[in-house]
């Protein structure tokens, strides 16, 4: 097996994908989303749970259900890692980056300062089939935000 | 179809296609085995293209100058050509599309587009039925569904059986007197199932329905002869069977196309035009609006030549011998499951599989690092993978240029695919 497969399916995957944390769908929740891949099929319904209001609205819980590959699956595990107990504020920076460096191509090196366990998700950059993998449940995460924010307009 | 003019033999065939020398890592040939997908070209497809447009390149059926004289010759040649190879009584039943999708698509339109002076049974109206199968590709289900949505009709569908051929026990109550269209695929694109035409054909036309036959993946792999099937019409791409994109056919019954209204509408499908109203050509040209894929046209014709002089029997029985090794080799892992009739008459060469536990994505991913090109997910067939508990699954399809060695790297390779996920858990 070459190289560019060890820099994929990385132990960190591989761990997020066997034992997913923050997985299964929770209550109480103020947005609940449904994102499917049409090439694949993939499936991913979150939910997102917030407190507070404008800068300081807090994500208190994202509980999910991926259906997916090994990378879709770490990559929900790991988001709803990084998303817990910080504020929507705060992560819309380590969501922009790590798209960033997702869709490069492999030229923009991964923050771990900011990103966390999502630097072991950055081999799928060298992979374009893989990039929609990755970034499905971020843009699943956008789209509760959306919701909840129509909803209460 | 005529005669083979050459023996069939692999090695000779390769040479004719320039891609497969292609390497994916320094030491990693390209195993193709995505044809079901889309097929590589070879050498004859691609030079018939290439003199077309360094000779004769010129809008086809207007101007009186030379150089439109010779497209058009070109362009009405390959109609011919494709003809013949389909078996068709004539080329004023070919009607080229840009693939087999926009082919179904236009049958389930002018269907839906009939008025009071069109035939009864060319018209889909409330209250009738569309009977498909639970096996389709998307391109013949979903234009479908929209014909029934515009219409009113009702869209029914007959189930898979657990052996993976159609299950036909309830077909006298599916196919009824308010059927008006019967819809299926000759050859499952992700089962390899070969389904029975003519029985399905035979229960259409007692009750009057017109029968519709999705062939993009028999007539790349097997001898098809239209006019022997029975069926109404007949779809299928050029780029599945060694041609180029961009181009597919639609073959009907003359006496429906000439009584069928259009589907696109615009230049060259006209006969007189007033700003009123307009009045259309005859079939051929009233199913072709706009500048038609020309040198796409004289690439399937070579690609008929091409396959015409391998003899599509011979062809029929490579594959036959690849997907009976495939599945051998495949029975023999553990984890592995095969989507798919057991080898014999029954079955062609797409051999979809399971591999316990993983996503088809990360098999492909790993297949792909040992140069395999196979195809993952759900292959445009989601009603079916969802009939059978599953999110999708990877496919390895064959061609006339697939050879045992690589269909043994593919066995091999969904082994070694067991051992790197066993390996990291």
């Amino acid at each position: 097996m070459n190289t560019s497969l060890n820099s994929l399916y990385t132990e960190l995957v591989i761990e997020h994908d066997k034992r997913p944390l923050h997985a299964g769908l929770r209550e109480p929740f103020d947005a609940e989303v449904h994102h499917v891949n049409p090439t694949c099929g993939d499936e991913i319904t979150l939910r997102l749970h917030l407190s507070g209001a404008s800068e300081q609205r807090r994500i208190e819980d994202v509980s999910y259900e991926a259906i997916g590959c090994a990378m879709s699956r770490a990559a929900a595990s790991i988001m709803a890692d990084l998303l817990l107990g910080r504020t929507v504020a705060e992560m819309d920076p380590v969501r922009e980056h790590f798209e960033a460096a997702m869709g490069s191509r492999g030229t923009i090196d991964g923050d771990e300062e900011l990103i966390g366990d999502g630097v072991a998700l950055l081999g799928a950059a060298k992979f374009p089939a893989r990039v929609k993998c990755v970034l499905m449940p971020w843009k699943a995460y956008q789209a509760a935000l959306v919701e909840i924010q129509t909803l209460g307009e | 179809m005529s005669a083979p003019s050459r023996p069939f033999d692999v090695e000779a065939i390769r040479a004719d296609f320039p891609i497969l020398d292609r390497m994916m890592d320094p030491d990693t040939p390209m195993i193709y085995l995505d044809g079901g997908a889309t097929s590589q070209r070879p050498r004859q497809v691609i030079d018939a293209e290439v003199a077309y447009l360094t000779r004769d390149n010129a809008a086809v059926k207007r101007g009186a100058h030379r150089m439109a004289a010779a497209a058009t010759d070109a362009y009405e040649g390959s109609r011919k050509r494709v003809a013949d190879f389909l078996g068709a009584p004539s080329a004023e039943e070919i009607v080229f599309t840009k693939n087999a999708t926009e082919a179904l698509n236009l049958v389930a339109y002018c269907l839906g587009n009939g008025d009071a002076s069109t035939p009864a049974h060319l018209r889909v109206r409330e209250g009738d039925e569309i009977l498909v199968t639970e096996m389709e590709h998307h391109a013949n289900l979903v234009p479908w569904q929209e014909l029934a949505r515009r219409t009113g009709a009702t869209l029914r569908w007959i189930p898979m059986a657990e052996d993976f051929t159609l299950d036909l026990t309830d077909l006298d109550s599916l196919i009824t007197e308010r059927t008006k269209v019967v819809a299926f695929t000759h050859q499952s694109n992700v089962l390899g199932t070969i389904n029975p035409v003519s029985r399905l054909v035979e229960a259409a036309r007692a009750v009057g329905a017109l029968t519709v036959l999705d062939a993009a993946q028999s007539v790349p792999h097997m001898p098809v002869d239209v006019a022997s099937l029975g069926v109404d019409f007949v779809a299928l791409s050029g780029h599945k069977m060694l041609g180029p994109t961009g181009i597919g056919v639609l073959w009907g019954r003359y006496e429906h196309l000439a009584a069928l209204p259009p589907f696109l509408t615009g230049g060259s499908m006209i006969e007189v035009v007033h700003l009123d109203h307009s009045t259309y050509a005859e079939p051929p040209a009233r199913f072709e609006a706009g500048t038609p894929p020309i040198s796409q046209a004289v690439g399937l014709a070579a690609a008929c030549d091409y396959l015409d002089a391998l003899g599509m029997e011979n062809v029929a029985e490579h594959e036959r011998v690849l997907t009976d090794q495939a599945l051998r080799g495949l029975a023999d892992l553990d984890g592995v499951r095969v989507f798919g009739p057991a080898a014999g008459p029954g079955r062609a060469g797409a051999v979809s599989f399971e591999l316990e536990g993983r996503h088809p994505h990360d098999v492909g991913q790993v297949l792909d690092s040992l140069g395999i090109q196979a195809r993952v997910g759900h292959h445009c067939a989601w009603p079916l993978h969802r009939r059978f508990a599953l999110h999708g699954t990877t496919r390895a399809s064959f061609s006339v240029h697939t050879t045992t060695a690589e269909v043994e790297a593919f066995v091999t390779g969904v082994a070694r695919t067991a051992e790197f996920f066993g390996s990291l858990s």
